[in-house]
């Protein structure tokens, strides 16, 4: 409940942050949310000596389409994407997850773009944005600007890929299409819970066929997955019980979960196939024009 | 404040019945409840626990030298240091001993090894990780019947005699007479089942502030405690400190269910601690240490087994029970009961013939068992009973209603001696049944379900009734005691000379709203308006000796000595009143508020008149004042009962369900106020769902705690809890005051079979017989594949 | 550090160290102590206040990060001595028992209430299950959000 002591500096603009981070890179973290890094502060399971608080910094809240591109700032909360118009119209696999993100509490706080950067392999937004193909940006005093693609991003448990004198500014999704459809399914124990196993669905159609596919799972491996063989085996396909059945057990396939106080690694990957059907199934059914 | 009922009406004579809003809501909406974290001393240190990591460890040796040097940190304690006052050791509430900090070995993950007193809680902590202990684990024994094999590792070699694991062993009933039932049984169905550690959690922790003041030698701890004045006596045995320099206050507490009842460890440390160092040491515990060191809740292996007629009528009951105690015997339970009231386990149920074997082990486990509304362990009993009851409906081919209803202790049998010795006040079982079936829809409810199976629906539905019987209100003198002081409770009633009045009880709330049921209690007798009446708690200077409030005793014993208090002082205002008008005292009659003269209405004294008159115009040869104080033994418990019947949907696929309907049927006697005794039972509801749907506190075969914060040990949210339907029948304890029987623990009691026989009921027709507590998605998938082969 | 912060609608400042937690700064430097504490990870929502309009965990957040900015805690809810509408709604619905959870729950349906004044059953639920509750099983909890909902439209349609 205590944390150790820390050098607090609150930045007034993403120079000043990032010319922090520079400095003191490796001792650094930043603070967004502070919905996952604060709890393990408490806990002392973290004790970075110097924090950077960027919640000052002005141009980090918006959500906006420009171009063929979704842009979520670094400082959007899981509030704001639960109500936002634009993603409940055009990115339903992330407006179906929006809600399932810890309670409604703390969605007020916490950011998706920091939620991406925990990189908690039973975080929400991780499938998401692998089923979304989605990218990071993240700027550096010495580097400039880097976009990096989720599936680069996302490094293993805990672990994502900025280098320490990085900041993430803000996520991107790119534009679903004019027919597309997708939902976001989550078992857990209660609300707050993380998920015993989480399936992201989106796909893209043209004329009856599947022109893309997403599939991205959550609690069912060392970090979120990519069931890219289940994703292949639709595209170019016309939707059918038997093809959803098939992709369903090729993404069953692709999780590998452990056995823990949520149930055994055979439950879980059977409620990947389950949930996988039943996300196509609604997807398929309600194409968006 | 806002408007309440006002005078009693003639639909309800007097107050009992009345849902009186609540008297003490002012100061909590306004976010001015009175906590023990909330009370601020000058001079004032803090103090935090350094936990073991370990199960089962020696400790060689403890370097606290960098932590004492830390600037803010005043003294570090080990059990090294309070080994020197021979505090080291503690008794527990069973007559056991449990360690106040580890001096030999620690026995369980979370164990109090060291202690920080600092200027500063945040400083305290830097502190705790400064300190070095070298640890030589050994093998941890992780379950009762690990423990009890040969060759288990000595938990307690601390205990001279003590050469295994058992703690205690305890029967019930007469063997003889089942074994000759089973004999003639036409059918016999047995049940395995595990009744998971669980602990009751309430939001607030535990915590204390203790103040010796070093120039009296008084000490006023200021308490989370449910028993405030047991507690101050097992203070005295145990710190030495003469009784009278003693002071417990237990202010507001956020939720007891039991977990605030035991001594703790850090209550000890901070006494000793202010002792030593002349300044008060506030000490609040924190989640971890709530969840992974204080009492915990369950944890019992059951087996029970039923014999039957094939007619369904239950000729005999045999149950085996193996309790896991952790490495200490601490159950704060009647002394006489090694196992609590477990064997109540017959139930609603006339049993000609039962026997109950009981054992006790330890582990490497946080000591504890009885709490969380377990109303001395009858949770468990009820829940293998009524599971029992339903694994035989599914084999004999019967209606689970109907079982039940043929098996019921009838009303003509009361008062009715179990085969276990209990003798149940009052009970009518088959009304409260009749109501929960008839208003659940229960034939619609078969037909729809039968509808779903034969459709293959992936989501079915299940139906689990639980139609319990309790005892509460402990307890009689001459069964009931807790380390020796007998369980009776006390109220003391002094009406003052403006007419309003305060009233002292020995018992002492945690949210149950006894400053408005206690209070109606004295208006109903007295007339005095309730929100006239200052009901005060839980300061053991200033309140008369009893035993607390857990086993939802306080309606049933203080609630009984407070009507009567309050009748000895209407007996008293006779005499005043008869002084006044000058009239006989066989000449007055009392309704309400007011003594009038027989035949002249119009010569009228009130209750407020009469009590000013106690202080300026008392009868000659009479003490002034208007008082008295009532200790109460009940002669017998309180049998309340209930039926609590569960709609569950259950998703085949994923194993995952939610009660879609809930009714609750309860009969706890008259009900002084229905408002308070309703969200008794939704909170009782609440906590048996969580148990049934996602609580449990397991170990890895390290010992290490899985369960010890809310990401791992689950509390149910508005989100997954359900709607619930209540209703009520009225069958008066014939022995109480006031015919009530007390409900707090009731539906925690009775309601998670409910749950249990719901989810299985629903996947019945998939071959699923039984499946254990928390019923988490997982274990229904399980249980559905393991079934289907 | 030094932070100003309008607490109840007024100013305060104090010298705190960066690593105190609101909930802290709020009881032990203010002295309000509606806001409690009950568990280690941000999980029961006992500590629940208001920050610029919207409910947050106050032991999930420093208080140095509400510098120049505006908390509502319980102590504000009640204005020119008369109770907020949710205060006496909980009160009239017998939505509380021990009263730890009844700050944060009253602060999250207050500001819910604002949002969304004509709740149904089901969102009501679902905007305070981010705060536990181990008395009362919420029902009441429901009823009282519905209460306070109702006077509070009746009330602005009078004036």
């Amino acid at each position: 409940m205590f944390p150790s002591q820390f050098e607090y500096h609150a930045p007034a603009s993403l120079d000043e942050a990032l010319a922090l981070l520079a400095e003191h890179a490796d001792e650094a973290k930043v603070l967004a949310g502070g919905q996952s890094l604060i709890p393990l502060m408490k806990l002392r399971f973290a004790a970075p000596p110097i924090i950077v608080d960027i919640n000052r910094i002005p141009g980090l809240d918006g959500i906006t389409e420009e171009g063929d591109t979704l842009r979520v700032g670094a400082l959007v909360r899981n509030r704001a994407l639960e109500r936002s118009e634009l993603v409940s119209a055009r990115y339903p696999t992330m407006a179906a997850a929006a809600p399932m993100i810890s309670d409604p509490v703390v969605r007020n706080q916490g950011t998706f773009v920091g939620s991406l950067c925990h990189a908690d392999p039973q975080g929400d937004w991780g499938s998401v944005m692998l089923a979304l193909d989605g990218s990071v940006v993240a700027r550096s005093q010495a580097g400039g600007e880097r976009v990096i693609p989720i599936a680069e991003f996302i490094d293993g448990p805990f672990t994502c890929t900025l280098r320490p004198d990085e900041l993430a500014v803000e996520a991107r999704v790119p534009d679903p299409g004019d027919d597309f459809a997708g939902t976001y399914l989550k078992l857990e124990r209660r609300v707050g819970d993380f998920a015993t196993v989480g399936v992201a669905v989106f796909l893209a159609m043209s004329g009856g066929t599947v022109t893309k596919a997403g599939i991205g799972l959550t609690g069912v491996g060392a970090t979120n997955i990519k069931a890219t063989a289940a994703e292949q085996a639709l595209v170019g396909n016309t939707v059918s019980d038997s093809l959803i059945e098939e992709a369903a057990r090729l993404a069953a396939d692709a999780s590998d979960p452990r056995t823990d106080v949520r149930g055994t690694a055979d439950y879980k990957r059977d409620v990947v196939r389950v949930y996988v059907a039943r996300g196509l199934r609604a997807a398929a059914g309600t194409p968006v024009a | 404040m806002t408007t309440m009922e006002t005078a009693p009406s003639a639909e309800h004579p007097g107050w009992m019945g009345k849902s009186v809003k609540r008297i003490e809501d002012a100061r909590f909406i306004a976010g001015r409840g009175n906590y023990v974290e909330d009370v601020v001393l000058p001079n004032m240190l803090h103090m935090a626990i350094l936990r073991s990591p370990y199960a089962h460890a020696k400790i060689n040796s403890i370097d606290s030298s960098a932590a004492t040097a830390l600037p803010g940190v005043v003294a570090v304690v080990t059990g090294e240091l309070l080994a020197q006052h021979k505090l080291a050791w503690m008794p527990t509430l069973s007559g056991d001993t449990q360690a106040v900090l580890a001096t030999d070995k620690v026995r369980f993950q979370g164990q109090e090894v060291a202690c920080v007193i600092a200027e500063d809680r945040y400083v305290a902590h830097d502190a705790l990780e400064l300190i070095e202990v070298d640890y030589e684990p050994l093998p941890a024994v992780v379950t009762p019947q690990q423990a009890l094999e040969e060759g288990a590792p000595l938990i307690r070699d601390d205990k001279e005699g003590q050469v295994d694991n058992r703690v205690y062993h305890w029967e019930a009933g007469d063997a003889a007479a089942t074994e000759a039932a089973f004999a003639q049984a036409d059918r016999v169905v047995s049940l395995d089942t595990f009744y998971p550690r669980s602990h009751p959690s309430p939001l607030e922790c535990c915590g204390c502030i203790a103040d010796v003041n070093p120039a009296s030698g008084k000490a006023t701890i200021w308490m989370t405690s449910q028993a405030p004045h047991a507690i101050r006596t097992v203070f005295a045995l145990v710190a030495g400190l003469p009784e009278q320099n003693i002071q417990i206050i237990s202010p507001d507490i956020g939720g007891g269910f039991g977990n605030k009842v035991p001594v703790y460890p850090g209550y000890v440390v901070a006494t000793a601690a202010s002792l030593l160092i002349g300044r008060p040491v506030k000490w609040i515990e924190d989640r971890t240490g709530n969840l992974i060191s204080t009492g915990f809740a369950r944890d019992f292996h059951m087996t029970g087994e039923l014999a039957l007629n094939n007619e369904g009528k239950m000729l005999g009951l045999r149950v085996k029970m193996l309790s896991d105690q952790g490495y200490a015997y601490a159950d704060a339970q009647p002394s006489k009961f090694k196992a609590g009231l477990f064997h109540m386990v017959t139930g609603s149920y006339d049993l000609p013939a039962a026997h109950v074997i009981t054992d006790g082990a330890y582990t490497n486990k946080a000591p504890g068992g009885v709490a969380y509304r377990c109303s001395f362990r009858i949770t468990e009993a009820s829940y293998l009973i009524e599971r029992l009851v339903d694994v035989a409906a599914v084999e004999i081919g019967m209606d689970p209603a109907e079982l039940r209803r043929m098996n019921f202790v009838q009303p003509d049998q009361f008062p009715y001696r179990s085969a276990t010795g209990f003798v149940y006040d009052s009970g009518d079982y088959a009304p409260a049944l009749d109501l929960a079936l008839e208003q659940a829809g229960y034939t619609e409810l078969r037909a729809e379900q039968a509808a779903r199976r034969a459709s293959g629906a992936t989501k079915q539905l299940g139906i689990g009734i639980a139609s319990m019987t309790e005892a509460l209100g402990a307890g009689p003198s001459r069964d009931y005691d807790i380390l020796g002081i007998k369980m009776f409770d006390s109220a003391e009633l002094r009406v003052h000379p403006t007419g309003k009045a305060i009233l002292k009880l020995g018992v002492r709330h945690q949210g149950q709203g006894h400053e408005t049921t206690f209070a109606q209690i004295v208006a109903h007798e007295l007339g005095i308006p309730p929100t006239d009446i200052l009901v005060q708690e839980g300061d053991t200077d200033n309140t008369p000796y009893g035993l607390g409030t857990y086993a939802s005793r306080s309606t049933p014993t203080a609630g009984a000595a407070a009507a009567l208090v309050a009748r000895t002082l209407r007996e008293k205002a006779r005499k005043i009143a008869a002084y006044l008008l000058e009239v006989a005292e066989e000449d007055l009659e009392w309704e309400g508020d007011r003594f009038s003269v027989k035949g002249a209405p119009e010569k009228v004294k009130t209750i407020q008149e009469i009590a000013f008159a106690a202080y300026t115009n008392h009868p000659q040869g009479m003490d002034a004042g208007l008082e008295g104080v009532k200790y109460y033994d009940p002669p017998n418990l309180t049998f309340p009962f209930a039926t609590y019947l569960v709609v569950a949907e259950v998703d085949v696929e994923t194993g995952e369900w939610k009660p879609i309907k809930l009714v609750a049927v309860d009969d706890c006697g008259v009900r002084i106020n229905p408002m308070i005794v309703e969200g008794q039972i939704m909170g009782g509801l609440t906590e048996g769902y969580a148990m049934a749907a996602m609580q449990q506190i397991t170990f890895d075969e390290d010992g290490n705690c899985i369960g010890s914060n809310f990401m791992d040990y689950l509390i149910p949210t508005a989100w997954e809890t359900p709607h619930f339907d209540l209703y009520d029948t009225c069958t008066p304890s014939p022995h109480h005051p006031l015919g009530a029987k007390g409900v707090g623990e009731s539906a925690t009691v009775g309601s998670p079979a409910a749950f249990v026989n719901a989810v299985v009921d629903a996947v019945a027709h998939l071959g699923v017989r039984n499946i254990d507590m928390p019923v988490l998605s997982s274990r229904v998938w399980e249980a559905i594949h393991h079934a289907q082969g | 550090m030094n932070i100003t912060v309008t607490v109840n609608g007024a100013a305060r400042t104090s010298d705190v160290e960066p690593r105190m937690l609101l909930v802290h700064y709020l009881r032990e430097v203010l002295g309000l102590r509606g806001a409690h504490v009950g568990c280690d990870t941000t999980s029961c929502g006992v500590c629940t206040v208001v920050v610029d309009g919207l409910p947050v965990k106050s032991c999930t957040m420093f208080a140095v990060q509400v510098d120049g900015r505006s908390v509502t805690t319980v102590e504000g809810m009640a204005s020119n001595g008369q109770l907020h509408p949710v205060q006496a709604a909980f009160h009239e619905e017998h939505g509380l028992q021990c009263g730890f959870c009844t700050p944060g729950m009253m602060l999250v349906a207050a500001a819910f209430l604002e949002e969304n004044p004509a709740p149904t059953e089901e969102e009501i639920r679902w905007a305070i299950s981010g705060n536990l509750c181990r008395c009362t099983g919420y029902q009441n909890i429901v009823k009282a959000v519905e209460t306070a909902a109702r006077n509070m439209a009746s009330t602005e349609v009078s004036q």
